[in-house]
């Protein structure tokens, strides 16, 4: 019997996305049942599955933290595919060596250290678990299952005919050389019946002999071919199977590493184990003994394929192996990504981007990489990412400085207003800072915050309308609105907002112009006329400040109006008061205040009985 | 990566920094330098802590990863009589030894640049015993044991006693093997010093991940401990486990294995900060022919074949391999310097030079990627490859290779230089053949 049937299943530990891919592909096209994957493992994944091809469809392969949970959950999963890392495959073995469901363990990692790695393959020998590797790319019974990336793609899979069954038994040392190896005996016989690569570390799990022995009573492998390499002994067991007996299906073999005899020392050529210490143990040596032993040793690497097709074609004529009728292959769907890259297909996209992008080498603000912009020696402020990420554009000194200030004017208004109030009433209720700053934040709209759009709105249209300061104030007057941006609670013209004193001064300096705010100038002669504290306050003067940055930028009046119109305006009162909401939160956390319950002497209850209606 | 020789200094030091963890209550008292120059160990003996080296009579030899060093008369332990050597003597004949060209009685040569100081130890030969351990296969270690050590250790080795310690042995069973089997021939007044010493030096070489380690010979006096010398090697695959236990230890190049060259070098800097695997080794600068293949087992047998057919390695100028999905720029970087090597001289014969681009089936490797770092080189190198007259055999298969093929196939073409290109249906190694049968046809 083969290494695995068309029923074996694997655990894989390590979520290895392509590796897994590449066995449900190899699943699909010979017609598998079961996906050769039961589960996988995955320490750190918090996902519950992960979702794979098979075929044209998506199958869901489950994840689980634990060797010990994915073996539980899949009693019939009798091979463990460790895709563990050098650091952490023994230990993952020799978890996974307690619980007798695994008869095999396949580990990749090279560089295990070698009193680890022989702790490992000895305790797996004493429990009669077969291990391949360390340092391998696997195993593959043709028909029936293979490991990860044995093979290489499907392509060549099928090329090298590991689809299905032939009549080789393969053994290498080399992964790289396995598919080599494979494609050369279906290119020159019917392909490979059951093939181990068993890894290029000095200590290995499985030996040659081990697997010639199977491969011996295997009634599907009718010959076999033995890659070896120079350094170590294990050539010679077999060696000594043949002379025995206990071999007796005739054997192709070779050592890689001849050249080793040209050089005195120091060139190391190949694997870890691939050193000589001794005179047997050079490929030269090894590859006589076998001659003499009457395995089939070809003269160079490069007439292997002869003396394949040789043995191949003899056992072919004495009727031991037969014609194989092949299989039909189903076409494996092209991968998305792949197709994409080559220009074959396309899709039209969901979500459009014009301010931002993370694909290049660093992410990027309007075409501006964050580093160019973050930084105090860069001279940017936070004024300058707005003007990029809002507006994708790089104002002038003037302009982002004033963004800065209207930022740094709103941030907060004291604990009272109803968003800080409503922030620190749901942090006191012990709610998380994002939920705390949001009921803060939803108070924001017409009444709290709102005014500076209200003002740039409303003192814009009588501008744009060249309407004289009284038409204004009457027109709104008529409407029945209060002017937006005009009216202090405490502040008046004796007693003048110094924040609007410095927005106003700050204007008249750096703005080329200010005609809206001169307009409301007038407008606030008018008011202040009829009552002293009707001035233009601090929302009022950033609202109609904004729409002279904007015209003074070059902006037209319809790019304005679509400022106002989408809450640009808003957006700055939202940014700049989230800063003080924030701190009112952490300000509740730190101090630890109980939840607040409103008083009842502060609630006017005029409750009536309900009246019925019948 | 395997096991790796360190420096005898090093492995005592490792001694020193565990000796009270896994030997007491014996004492070693660890008096050693590991200097380069004379100057370099006066210096030192001015350090606090050093001053047994103006005191003590002294002993110096060369730290060079060699062995044998007494019969190569590389040991100064006297001047007119042993125990005679005082720090000018030793720092007069480090100076000596290292401005000369030294060679061994192995043939190695090369020039003494380490050198070890110890205090001169007064002992009788009979004193003088013998311990060493080593990985022997999957399942044991072997401890060493023989109340013969020194100089003649080898000629003595009837009296070694090989002991086979399971892997997985607890300490019980340690000290029942090393009490069964200590050498008969230990006087009485020293066995329980011996027995102690040699159970805890197993438990220390298995531990510290040692692959060999010796210690010949070694004195007991008293409750101390002498490690007259000492040969290790580490598994450093290891590294990572031993961090703390191993601190910084170099693993240095072998006395007597040429310089790397500065491109060698440059591909092992390469390789050390990549995540792929690029290796250069120059055989023959002016061989003939060069290769340039992927995967560690596809050179070898790439190296195999061209020995094989051109009977012999006179003509193979390097050794070398990429793997493990290299970058379009590594490869490139790769692809130059071989090229540059290359194409430095002409052929003193006249003949063609020949580069074989060759590599198996890849199995993630994309084929097209790699080769566009190769094509990009060429693009660089023509006008020198035309020079020298370089013909260009690729062989090669995995993902994206038919892109991977047509592309050089075309670059060659265009930039006029004499280009066969073969995937996988081809034997791997037959442009080999047939790079060597298009010289005969030539000629």
């Amino acid at each position: 019997m083969g290494l695995f049937t068309r029923d074996t299943q694997a655990i894989f530990w390590n979520n290895n996305r392509n590796a897994i891919q590449r066995m449900l592909d190899y699943d699909y096209i010979i017609k598998r049942e079961k996906p050769s994957v039961a589960a996988i493992v995955a320490p750190t994944s918090s996902n519950k599955f992960d979702k794979f091809f098979f075929g044209t469809e998506e199958v869901m392969i489950p994840i689980y933290r634990s060797t010990e949970e994915a073996a539980a959950a899949h009693p019939n999963a009798d091979v463990l595919l460790n895709f563990a890392s050098f650091r952490t495959a023994y230990d993952v073995t020799m978890d996974a060596l307690r619980f007798p469901q695994f008869k095999t363990i396949m580990i990749t990692a090279e560089g295990i250290p070698e009193r680890l790695a022989r702790i490992m393959n000895k305790t797996a020998r004493e429990k009669g678990v077969l291990i391949i590797g360390p340092a391998t790319v696997g195993a593959i019974t043709p028909g029936a299952f293979k490991v990860a990336n044995i093979g290489g793609t499907i392509e060549n899979i099928v090329k090298s005919k590991l689809h299905r069954p032939g009549s080789c038994g393969l053994v290498t040392r080399s992964g790289g050389l396995f598919n080599e190896l494979s494609n050369i005996i279906a290119l020159n016989a019917d392909g490979i019946a059951d093939g181990v690569a068993i890894g290029g570390d000095r200590f290995v799990g499985s030996v040659f002999i081990d697997h010639l022995l199977r491969m011996e009573k295997d009634p599907q492998v009718k010959y076999m071919l033995l890659l070896g390499e120079v350094g170590g002994r294990e050539e010679y067991k077999v060696i000594e199977a043949v002379k025995s007996g206990k071999i007796t299906k005739p054997i192709i073999g070779w050592c890689i590493g001849t050249i080793a005899q040209h050089f005195s020392s120091g060139v190391q050529f190949g694997h870890a184990g691939a050193s000589a210490n001794a005179d047997e143990e050079t490929a030269v040596a090894k590859n006589q003994a076998m001659r003499e032993a009457g395995i089939h040793v070809p003269d160079s690497f490069n007439d292997l394929p002869h003396v394949i097709k040789g043995v191949y074609e003899e056992l072919k004529g004495k009727g031991i192996i037969q014609d194989i009728e092949e299989p039909e292959v189903p076409p494996i769907p092209e991968d998305y990504a792949k197709a994409l890259k080559a220009g074959k297909i396309r899709k039209p996209k969901n979500f459009v981007c014009t301010i931002s992008d993370d694909r290049g080498e660093e992410a990027t603000y309007a075409g501006y990489p964050i580093s160019s912009v973050a930084t105090p020696d860069t001279g940017k402020t936070i004024g300058d990412v707005v003007s990029l990420l809002w507006f994708k554009k790089v104002y002038p000194r003037w302009a982002v400085d004033f963004i800065e200030t209207v930022i740094k004017t709103v941030a907060d208004h004291g604990p009272a207003v109803s968003g800080a109030h409503n922030a620190k009433v749901t942090a006191r209720a012990g709610k998380s800072v994002v939920e705390s700053l949001v009921t803060g934040l939803l108070t924001i709209g017409p009444r709290f915050g709102g005014a500076i759009d209200g003002a740039a709105k409303y003192f814009k249209y009588a501008y744009d309308n060249n309407m004289t300061p009284a038409e204004f104030v009457n027109y709104m007057k008529k409407q029945g609105i209060p002017i937006p941006g005009i009216g202090h609670r405490i502040k008046s013209v004796r007693n003048p907002d110094k924040r609007v004193e410095g927005l106003k001064k700050y204007a008249n300096e750096f703005f080329p112009s200010t005609p809206l705010l001169d307009y409301a100038l007038e407008v606030e002669k008018l008011t202040t006329s009829k009552k002293d504290n009707l001035i233009l306050n601090v929302d009022g003067t950033i609202g109609i400040l904004m729409v002279d940055m904007w015209r003074a930028l070059g902006y037209s009046e319809e790019e304005i109006d679509e400022f106002i119109e989408s809450g640009t305006l808003n957006s700055f009162f939202i940014l700049g008061r989230t800063i003080g909401f924030i701190g009112h939160i952490l300000d509740e956390k730190r101090l630890g205040m109980p939840m607040y319950r409103h008083p009842f002497d502060d609630i006017l209850y005029d409750v009536k009985k309900a009246e019925e209606i019948k | 990566m395997a096991q790796r020789a360190i420096r005898e200094y090093d492995g005592k030091k490792l001694f020193a920094q565990n000796w009270d963890k896994y030997f007491a209550p014996l004492k070693y008292p660890f008096e050693s330098v590991l200097v380069t120059s004379g100057e370099e160990l006066k210096k030192k003996a001015e350090e606090p802590g050093y001053e047994w080296l103006k005191n003590k009579p002294l002993v110096a030899k060369p730290d060079m990863l060699f062995g044998k060093r007494g019969k190569n008369n590389l040991v100064l332990f006297k001047v007119n009589k042993p125990g005679d050597v005082t720090l000018e003597d030793a720092a007069k004949w480090i100076d000596e030894k290292r401005s000369t060209e030294t060679t061994l009685l192995s043939g190695q040569k090369g020039v003494l640049t380490h050198f070890i100081v110890e205090p001169f130890t007064p002992h009788t030969e009979d004193e003088e015993y013998y311990i060493a351990a080593t990985t022997l296969d999957e399942n044991n270690d072997v401890l060493y044991m023989s109340a013969h050590g020194g100089m003649e250790v080898e000629e003595n080795w009837d009296k070694v006693v090989e002991v086979k310690i399971p892997i997985d042995a607890t300490d019980e069973e340690i000290e029942k093997l090393v009490k069964e089997n200590l050498p008969q021939d230990i006087p009485a007044d020293k066995k329980e010093t011996y027995t102690n010493f040699a159970i805890n030096f197993y438990k220390f070489f298995r531990d510290l991940n040692f692959a060999y380690l010796e210690i010949n010979p070694v004195v007991i006096v008293g409750d101390n401990v002498y490690l007259l010398d000492l040969v290790a090697r580490l598994d450093d695959t290891a590294g990572f486990l031993m961090k703390d236990k191993w601190g910084d230890i170099e693993f240095p190049t072998p006395f007597g294995m040429p310089e790397k060259s500065p491109e060698e070098k440059a591909i092992a800097e390469a390789d050390a900060k990549s995540g792929a695997s690029l290796k250069l080794t120059v055989l023959n600068p002016h061989g003939r022919i060069w290769t340039l293949v992927a995967g560690g087992g596809a050179s070898v047998v790439y190296a195999d074949t061209i020995a094989d057919l051109a009977g012999g390695v006179a003509e193979l100028a390097n050794y070398g391999e990429y793997s493990g999905g290299p970058t379009t720029d590594e490869t490139r970087f790769y692809t130059e310097t071989v090229l540059d090597l290359m194409t430095r001289e002409k052929d003193p014969k006249g003949r063609d030079k020949i580069l074989i681009i060759g590599g198996a089936i890849a199995n993630f490797t994309d084929v097209a990627k790699t080769f566009t770092g190769i094509i990009q080189a060429f693009e660089k190198y023509a006008d020198k490859m035309k020079d020298v007259g370089v013909r260009i055999y690729v062989r090669r298969g995995g993902p994206n290779y038919e892109k991977g093929l047509k592309d050089i196939k075309e670059a060659a073409e265009k930039l006029g230089l004499p280009i066969k290109v073969f995937g996988p249906e081809t034997h791997i190694t037959d442009i080999v053949r047939m790079a060597l049968e298009d010289d005969k046809a030539k000629a």
